[in-house]
């Protein structure tokens, strides 16, 4: 399980995220969502270790959060992270050679239901197909949990279809746990069980995605424009 | 693409109906298996933990029986899926002469429209 207790980040003077308590069970598809730079990025940073609360605790199965982490977390991030004279294979050998829990054989399943060509340089290849290499890289890690920022951002329709099924395919929620950061709810919705919404560095609400539907009578798309433009009230400073 | 889900209801509800209609048209017989939780997830873009909900629910309900280690089929007890048959038309029903009713029309004009409407289906599919 992963649990925040009392988190704040600062960077610098502009807080990224405020007093957060939160628990995310495992073997659920869970999605954080928020817009543009409301901490959803910074709160899977403090999980995979990458950046250090300022104050509270993360804790990852009961460890707390440090570089070591990274053993159990699988990061997928927002920008690329790769070498770009490497080709496809190489980045994959690479990858395999830095985390024992690399599956190949999954990897090469995902490269083929990806379509990705492994003689290919990884610069030389269109955003599309270099995201696809990036969830094959993520998703080829047996790790407990798995983590993926914007997984979708900025790619069109056909290959966010393919990046769904992938991960539906290859993710086995018996023994994993995907929290994602989206920005793009209404093609997610059927995929999440959870979500946890982040408003200005705070969590506004946690729900099973089911039970939202059921009790507000409306998409989480729908719901997320009525509270975020402010149809409900924002509790005001007394 | 698959297609889309209704906004606002429980998602592992809609493909239980998906399924039951399936059932009614036929496309799926008594006795038969119902794809794994995974393809089923794949085919229609949900999450895998919403089709176990379904087949739960759907067991639940006596349609599906599911066999330890060889997955999920159709119950063969024809009387329960008749039933089923029975149950959503009748609920269908209900929708139609709710709705006709807060519009004011009484049982006779309900009948009569229906009647009405389905000859000129008919007259129409002959036409062609």
């Amino acid at each position: 399980m992963i649990r925040l207790q009392g988190v704040s980040k600062r960077y610098l003077r502009k807080k990224a995220l405020m007093d957060v308590d939160l628990q995310l069970p495992t073997g659920k598809i869970i999605g954080v969502i928020g817009e543009n730079g409301s901490g959803k990025s910074t709160m899977l940073k403090l999980i995979s270790g990458l950046v250090r609360p300022s104050s509270g605790t993360v804790t990852v199965d009961g460890e707390k959060v440090d570089r070591r982490t990274a053993r159990k977390v699988s990061y997928l991030s927002e920008l690329d992270t790769y070498y770009p004279f490497f080709t496809v294979q190489e980045t994959i050998d690479y990858y395999a050679s830095q985390f024992a829990d690399f599956d190949g054989e999954t990897s090469k399943e995902i490269l083929s239901f990806m379509g990705v060509d492994p003689a290919q340089k990884v610069k030389h290849l269109s955003k599309g197909y270099r995201s696809r290499v990036k969830i094959l890289l993520v998703l080829s890690r047996k790790v407990p949990y798995i983590l993926m920022d914007e997984p979708l951002s900025g790619l069109d329709p056909m290959v966010r279809d393919s990046i769904i099924k992938g991960l539906i395919s290859f993710v086995d929620l018996e023994k994993q746990t995907v929290v994602l950061t989206t920005h793009e709810v209404n093609e997610m919705e059927p995929l999440l069980d959870m979500i946890v919404a982040v408003r200005d560095g705070e969590v506004i609400k946690v729900a099973d995605v089911e039970e939202l539907r059921r009790t507000e009578n409306k998409s989480i798309a729908e719901w997320m424009n009525d509270v975020y433009a402010g149809n409900t009230c924002r509790s005001l400073p007394s | 693409m698959s297609d889309e889900f209704h906004p606002s209801s429980p998602i592992y509800l809609q493909l239980a109906e998906r399924i039951n209609r399936q059932i009614l048209r036929r496309e799926l017989r008594p006795g038969d298996k119902l794809p794994s939780v995974r393809e089923m997830a794949i085919q229609s873009h949900v999450n895998p933990n919403t089709v176990n909900r379904t087949y739960s629910e759907l067991e639940r309900m006596g349609i599906v029986e599911s066999r330890r280690g060889q997955g999920t089929f159709i119950t063969e007890d024809e009387k329960r899926l008749s039933q089923l048959r029975e149950d959503l038309r009748n609920r269908q029903i209900e929708f139609f002469v709710r709705a006709m009713g807060e519009m004011g029309f009484n049982p006779e004009e309900i009948v009569s429209g229906l009647q009405d409407y389905l000859k000129q289906q008919r007259d129409r599919g002959k036409e062609e």
